[in-house]
């Protein structure tokens, strides 16, 4: 299939990188307002595939920079690690711990391994739907 | 210690095929160091055994299901574990040149060396969960042994056949293990040996039984189940040595051993166990009598040991315990030694047929040697250990009745005359021409057999120093109390020597008719064994399974819809009806304008999906459905919800379009008749979803959750997003288990379309 439409990737010149940085957005503020790592997951994969419908997939894999499928796989074995970092401490899988990272004048800021979790749904998530979207484009 | 021990293993199991990456070949006798280290550190642990404090190892893994990874090395387990580790060097080393040609050697030692940590484990496991779990890898790893030569359809299904017999046997033994637990009050097995009588006054004693000796019989191929461990002979040779003769199939024995103290010492235990031996014992005896494959008279003759052993427990009493532990060990000896000769005789001359071996002393002189050695043992005649065995089996057998003995005599017989066919037929007489010109096997081939014959000599002649001290500690464990076992090579002129004197000659008499013999018993050979029946119980499965999957699946989506639909219709219907009191609070007054207007919106755009024309057309009406429940989260304060329902909406849009483009034009297809059913189901369907809805508003049936989420939500998950907190912290199991589904739903679908374009490719 090969849509050639200016004004698509045109539009998609500019929404790609603004759809991107949304997603991180989304997922960093998830914790506290609206937002987190399944929809920023769906939000990243929309601007892939748009990427991919404006020129290639081919293109799309290559801005994606691994395999898509690796991706699912990561996303999983983070959620795991983030589990098991409970675990290891001596409490149950998944318990969720927490700390600091700060700079002291100038920020300081809460990570916990709540938040691996949620990396690691936010690349299950895009790796499934990259994963369907371009073997459905590459169907001949 | 020894803990970290099992787990060693395992992680070899996963760095050494990396060894073998890019075409490197490292030789066996490097990696081969590990399990000799095992053996010496193992061997260290005896003495401590011995005096009645052995090594042990606890660390709490899941106290809700009295799961603890806990680790007991007495001399039971010792003995175990340092023949699996032992025979496991050599078995390394022999390997790698056995398969020195063969381009999976890397992999085949990952799955060994994840056999030999499994049955480690399954020795030291003091805990019954753990060793069930252990028991499990060992099925699994033998499965993927038995089928390494996976081009070849007959070792996948000898492979499949050995998975599903001991498979089935293992579940069946957790059954049992939990049942045990339920009955002893815990699962530690070493503080179920002081709670002997509580189990067995307990109502779950039988079933309990029951289930374990089902575990233990299949695992150790005991009649009726004992037809998968001569098909597991499609194994590479060193294999058969390992799995299906010195180690793995001994599990069951080991663990009808270890469990003795506890379930054992009463008439159920002694005719259930004691006969399914004998059972065995008299079958293997038989069969191997017309064998004329080399491995496969091994396994039979594996087999009527195997029976001899579970007799023998089941018998119980300490001559016939001691009996168990120096035949264990004599057979593993002897038996590895002959395994191993007959893979370098395969190896060597391209044959397996003992009717096309003869003569080849004279090429394979050190082989010959170390199979003569061996046959001797496993025929039972002094100065070997496999002599000292024997008469201990006699004696017991004296013990009892003169039919048991008779069984046993019969066994003796089989023995001698296997021995003869497999250790002196190929390597005396006239020589045979065959395929290849055979001529001795390297080093690394004739190294097991000559130090596994070698064992044998020095314990035969030297029965009192280590031999005696390990067969004492290990039968102490099994037997429950201490035992002291002094262990000699001359009894003088007694009953059992004389029988012994007697099963020889015959069996020599046999041998030297071995070829009228087997044909003759070859005419009688019976096919309506258990094999039989396996075969027709697997093809009865199979042809179920395809009944039912053309019923349920026909490739049709609108027939899975409507099952879907209609199930769900009445099931919950049906429920729903049965509930008298429904009261659906339908008001209208404080109805919004906006509210009003989105709900005309989803319904129009939903008449208008099913209306339109155009697929295009009925895709975006959709999307205005899905963006109209958003907006309603959105009112109605979900505002996660409503995003993820955006996000969802916009990528179907992508995907169907995406899928569209593949699809045939678009037609109206269906009859008037099959619409009219359609929109019955759709409607039944939709008026019990809102029913259900409505309901389950007014309905409840615990306190809603929701308050404990908020009062918890910044104070011990430090996050405002409730919604959010939930899915990563609170249910962070669920959505583990979610973005698993959701991924292995996603390699589902690539797989399928990468299959459709392969397929599309060849046409």
């Amino acid at each position: 299939m090969k849509i050639v439409s200016l004004i698509l990737r045109t539009t998609v010149r500019f929404l790609f990188p603004l759809l991107l940085l949304f997603a991180v957005f989304i997922f960093l503020r998830g914790h506290n307002e609206p937002g987190g790592g399944f929809i920023a997951g769906l939000v990243a994969s929309a601007a892939y595939a748009l990427y991919s419908i404006a020129w290639s997939s081919k293109e799309a894999r290559h801005a994606v920079g691994v395999e898509t499928r690796m991706l699912i796989g990561a996303g999983l074995l983070v959620a795991l690690v983030s589990g098991l970092i409970g675990a290891l401490g001596g409490q149950s899988f998944l318990t969720g711990l927490w700390g600091y990272i700060s700079i002291p004048p100038l920020f300081k800021v809460e990570v916990g391994t709540p938040v691996l979790f949620d990396i690691g749904v936010f690349l299950a998530v895009l790796g499934v739907t990259l994963t369907i979207v371009f073997a459905l484009e590459e169907v001949e | 210690m020894i803990a970290i021990l099992t787990f060693s293993i395992f992680a070899a199991a996963m760095i050494v095929p990396l060894f073998f990456r890019n075409g490197r070949r490292p030789t066996g006798w490097l990696i081969a160091l590990l399990p000799l280290g095992v053996t010496a550190y193992l061997a260290s642990l005896f003495p401590r055994a011995a005096n009645g404090a052995p090594e042990t190892f606890s660390y709490n893994w899941a106290e809700e299901f009295g799961a603890s990874l806990s680790f007991r090395a007495d001399g039971l387990s010792l003995l175990f574990a340092i023949l699996i580790t032992g025979i496991g060097t050599l078995v390394v080393v022999y390997s790698g040149d056995y398969l020195k040609k063969n381009k999976n050697l890397g992999r085949f030692y990952g799955w060994l060396f994840v056999f030999m940590g499994a049955m480690v484990g399954v020795a030291l496991s003091d805990n019954l969960l753990l060793l069930f779990v252990f028991w499990e890898f060992t099925s699994l790893s033998s499965f993927m042994l038995i089928g390494f030569e996976h081009e070849k359809e007959s070792a996948r299904a000898a492979a499949l056949q050995a998975l599903l017999v001991t498979g089935g046997g293992g579940l069946a033994m957790l059954a049992g293990i939990i049942l045990l637990g339920q009955a002893g009050g815990t699962l530690e097995l070493s503080a179920l040996l002081s709670n002997e009588t509580a189990v067995q006054s307990h109502p779950l004693y039988l079933p309990a039984l029951i289930l374990i000796l089902l575990g233990a019989f299949t695992k150790s191929a005991q009649f009726p189940f004992h037809f998968w461990l001569p098909n597991a002979m499609e194994a590479p040779t060193p294999v058969s040595a390992y799995l299906h003769s010195a180690t793995m199939v001994k599990a069951g024995v080991y663990l009808l051993a270890r469990l003795n103290p506890v379930l054992g010492g009463n008439d159920v235990w002694m005719y259930s166990v004691g006969g399914v031996g004998l059972l065995t014992m008299l079958a293997g005896s038989y069969l191997a009598l017309f064998q004329s494959d080399l491995k496969r008279l091994l396994a039979y003759s594996t087999l009527s040991i195997l029976g001899t052993l579970t007799m023998l427990i089941g018998l119980g009493t300490p001559r016939a315990l001691e009996a168990v532990a120096v035949l264990l060990l004599a057979h593993a000896l002897y038996k590895g030694a002959l395994f191993l000769v007959a893979g370098a005789l395969d190896h060597e001359t391209g044959t397996r047929d003992v009717t096309k071996l003869g003569g080849l002393f004279r090429a394979m002189p050190v082989t010959a040697a170390a199979a003569g050695i061996a046959a001797l043992s496993m025929a039972g005649l002094p100065p070997l250990f496999g002599f000292i065995a024997k008469e201990l089996v006699y004696e017991t057998g004296l013990e009892f009745n003169s039919w048991l003995m008779a069984a046993i005599i019969f066994m003796g017989l089989s023995n001698v005359f296997v021995a003869g066919v497999v250790g002196v037929g190929p390597f005396f007489g006239r020589l045979v021409k065959t395929r290849k010109k055979p001529h001795e096997a390297p080093i690394g081939m004739w190294l097991g057999p000559a130090l596994l014959t070698g064992l044998s000599l020095l314990a035969g002649l030297f029965p009192g120093g280590v031999s005696s001290l390990m067969v004492s500690t290990a039968v102490s464990s099994a037997a429950g109390e201490a035992v002291k076992v002094k262990l000699a090579l001359w009894h003088g002129i007694n009953p059992a020597f004389l029988l012994s004197l007697g099963t020889v000659l015959t069996g020599i008499a046999l041998f030297a008719g071995r070829n009228i013999l087997r044909n003759v018993l070859r005419k009688l050979e019976w096919k309506w064994g258990p094999a039989y029946f396996y075969d027709r119980t697997l093809d009865g499965m199979n042809v179920l399974a395809r009944i039912q999957t053309r019923l349920l699946q026909s490739g049709y989506l609108s027939l899975y819809l409507i099952i879907i639909i209609l199930t769900l219709s009445f099931g919950a219907g049906a429920t729903l009806f049965r509930i008298k009191d429904i009261s659906l609070p339908l008001s209208f007054s404080d109805f919004r304008f906006y509210e009003a207007a989105i709900a005309g919106l989803i319904v129009g755009a939903a008449l208008a999906a099913v209306v339109l024309p155009s697929r295009l057309g009925a895709i975006a009406a959709l999307g205005v459905v899905g963006y109209g429940v958003a907006l309603t989260y959105l009112i109605f304060g979900a505002p996660d919800l409503a995003m993820t329902q955006f996000a969802i909406e916009s990528l179907t849009v992508i995907l169907f379009v995406l899928a569209f483009y593949h699809l045939p034009k678009f037609n109206i297809l269906s009859s008037p008749r099959s619409r009219r059913r359609d929109i019955g189901i759709a409607l039944l369907g939709g008026v019990l979803m809102t029913a259900l809805v409505l309901i389950a508003v007014n309905v409840e049936i615990a306190p809603p959750i929701s308050d404990y989420f908020v009062q918890n939500s910044v104070e011990q998950a430090h996050g405002r997003n409730i919604v959010n907190v939930i899915l990563v912290d609170f249910r962070g199991m669920d959505t583990m288990g979610e973005i698993t589904v959701l991924g292995i739903a996603g390699i589902g679908v690539y797989a399928l379309l990468k299959f459709r374009r392969n397929r599309g490719g060849r046409q």
